[in-house]
């Protein structure tokens, strides 16, 4: 029911926008930023297709614009 | 006085399934389409229940149990938003609504990438099992292979088309420095130096100024098609972006892009004795993608040598004193204007002291950021299947499979407007008439255009509803008359149509 009185109502307007999560540049120390990256590589491994190279070779699009 | 910058954005999406025989992307994107199409009839069937008529649920349904495989025509669905989503080429295409200005626009893209996502995901019920199938926000398939990602601004016609070629020639080449959403590689004759660069689309522009999309892409491309009043408007058709991922950066590509239109329609540039044609604009174009020092300077038409980081500098400090002298009314305002300026930069001064502190706003940084510091702790090469997986899993629209969502992006979009913008129209162009009219009365609607809206009321003929103006049909201008209409055939008559 929720959803269906919001698609009645009225939009708002989509004016304001909000900085969510930004980090100001230059806050953060050199240790802190290679800390991040080793995370965020730890967690690459984790995603990352399991087989590259097949990934890789079948992705072939053809016909764009 | 420069015209309102009504815009929007399209994307081809790159898809793939995997665990099937022979790919059939066309069936494949069709299958996506479907998937969502239904899914949605389904939750509108769901909420709707007491209010639609049941025949209408039924025909949804029908649609949805066609199978995949076999499904090959071209679909093409037009969505509550008022977005466009169909097969275009062998691709799925999310073509947005007609937005008023650039926070609008990301908006309405980004929740194109919320709805790819969930085509996705609907889709895959419908495999077969062992198949798994994605689509990825991006423009190449890193063997030779471009798709678009296409913007739309809204132009005066009597602005001679020569004036936007001098003027924004030299803004599409050099806005490349933070626009780009990286690749690892090359994918141009002669260049197999490069090892990381830019931008995914510079690789592909081999003409300054053509009709072409698909071979011989020109940096400038003149499709005349305006999709309103001919007389009055052009649309602009820009084909040489990256498709964006990063909010920032989405918003810098269309928010500076409008305002420099805005300034060519003024004539801005001639009026302060200021041109930046390049000499060789093609070049420059995959000089500014592969020169990751930002230090390489252009050379321009008049024989001055300038980086792309310059030009930009100077194209902002014009932009701000157009701001001053005659407003941000046709970018939509000032508050949206002047956070686009400001942004501007921002941006700027990261790129000129150090890019690497931008890894959280722009595509490029946070692409070579992953990269080659995955490529440093396993001691790869650059040519290495991981480092180029890693590229095209930075596109994944799944969640779960991204390296975009885990790159630590800053954002300006609030999920619950992404989410609403999914099926919510803009309030502020004629894609509000559109949406609003398919949302209330989808079964007598037989055809919706960009610039028109066809109803079919079982007895009559077909009745055509015009919408010549992109700022005609805005939620001030038709929420009334909406209320007061309990039927399409009252709306029509009341249109007089």
């Amino acid at each position: 029911m929720a959803e269906r009185e919001q698609i009645k109502k009225q939009a708002p307007p989509r004016q304001e926008t909000e900085e969510v999560e930004e980090i100001p540049a230059g806050s953060k120390r050199g240790e802190e930023l290679k800390a991040e990256l080793d995370d965020l590589l730890d967690e690459i491994d984790e995603v990352l297709e399991d087989n590259a190279e097949e990934f890789v070779k079948s992705y072939v699009q053809k016909g764009g614009q | 006085m420069a015209i309102a910058k009504v815009l929007g954005m399209e994307t081809e999406y790159g898809i793939i399934v995997r665990g099937a025989g022979e790919p059939n992307p066309i069936a494949a994107s069709s299958a996506l389409i479907n998937a969502y199409v239904a899914s949605l009839a389904r939750r509108i069937e769901w909420d709707f229940q007491d209010e639609s008529p049941a025949r209408d649920a039924r025909g949804f349904v029908r649609e949805s149990q066609l199978a995949p495989e076999v499904e090959t025509h071209l679909v093409n669905a037009v969505l509550t938003n008022g977005a466009r989503y169909y097969v275009d080429h062998a691709h799925p295409e999310y073509s947005g609504p007609e937005c008023s200005n650039a926070w609008e626009a990301v908006l309405y893209d980004k929740a194109g990438e919320a709805i790819l996502a969930r085509s996705v995901e609907a889709a895959t019920h419908m495999l077969a099992p062992g198949q798994q199938v994605s689509a990825y926000k991006n423009n190449s398939d890193g063997k030779g292979n471009s798709y678009g990602s296409h913007e739309n601004y809204l132009m005066d016609r009597s602005v001679p088309f020569s004036r936007i070629v001098q003027h924004a020639i030299p803004h599409f080449v050099t806005r490349q420095i933070y626009t780009g959403a990286g690749k690892v590689g090359t994918e141009a004759a002669g260049t197999e130096g490069v090892d990381f660069q830019i931008t995914q689309r510079a690789d592909f522009f081999e003409e300054e100024v053509g009709l072409e999309t698909t071979l011989k892409r020109p940096i400038v491309n003149t499709r005349d098609e305006p999709h309103c009043d001919a007389q009055k408007y052009r649309r602009l058709h820009v084909i040489l972006g990256d498709a964006n991922l990063s909010e920032v950066a989405n918003l810098l590509k269309v928010g500076t892009t409008a305002i420099v239109l805005a300034m060519i329609e003024d004539d801005w540039f001639a009026r302060h004795g200021r041109d930046y044609m390049l000499a060789t604009p093609v070049r420059s174009m995959r000089q500014v993608s592969y020169d990751l020092s930002l230090a390489r300077p252009l050379a321009l038409a008049n024989g001055r040598q300038m980086t792309a980081l310059e030009i930009q500098w100077e194209h902002l400090d014009l932009a701000r004193k157009y701001a001053e002298d005659v407003g941000l009314d046709a970018v939509g305002g000032e508050e949206v204007g002047k956070d686009v300026l400001r942004r501007w930069e921002e941006v700027l001064t990261g790129l000129e002291s150090e890019p690497m502190s931008l890894a959280n706003k722009l595509d490029w940084v946070a692409k070579y950021r992953m990269v080659s510091g995955y490529r440093e702790r396993h001691g790869l090469g650059w040519r290495d299947p991981k480092l180029l997986a890693m590229d095209l899993q930075y596109h994944d629209v799944r969640p779960e499979r991204s390296l975009y969502t885990r790159a630590g992006m800053a954002r300006l979009l609030r999920p619950e407007d992404v989410e609403r913008a999914m099926t919510e129209p803009p309030t502020t162009t004629r894609a509000y008439f559109r949406g609003r009219c398919l949302q209330r009365w989808p079964q007598a609607i037989a055809a919706a255009n960009w610039d028109s809206l066809v109803f079919d009321l079982g007895h009559d003929p077909l009745r055509r509803v015009p919408m010549m103006e992109p700022l005609r049909g805005t939620a001030a201008h038709v929420d009334e008359l909406l209320a007061r209409c309990n039927t399409p055939a009252e709306l029509l008559e009341q249109l007089g149509s």
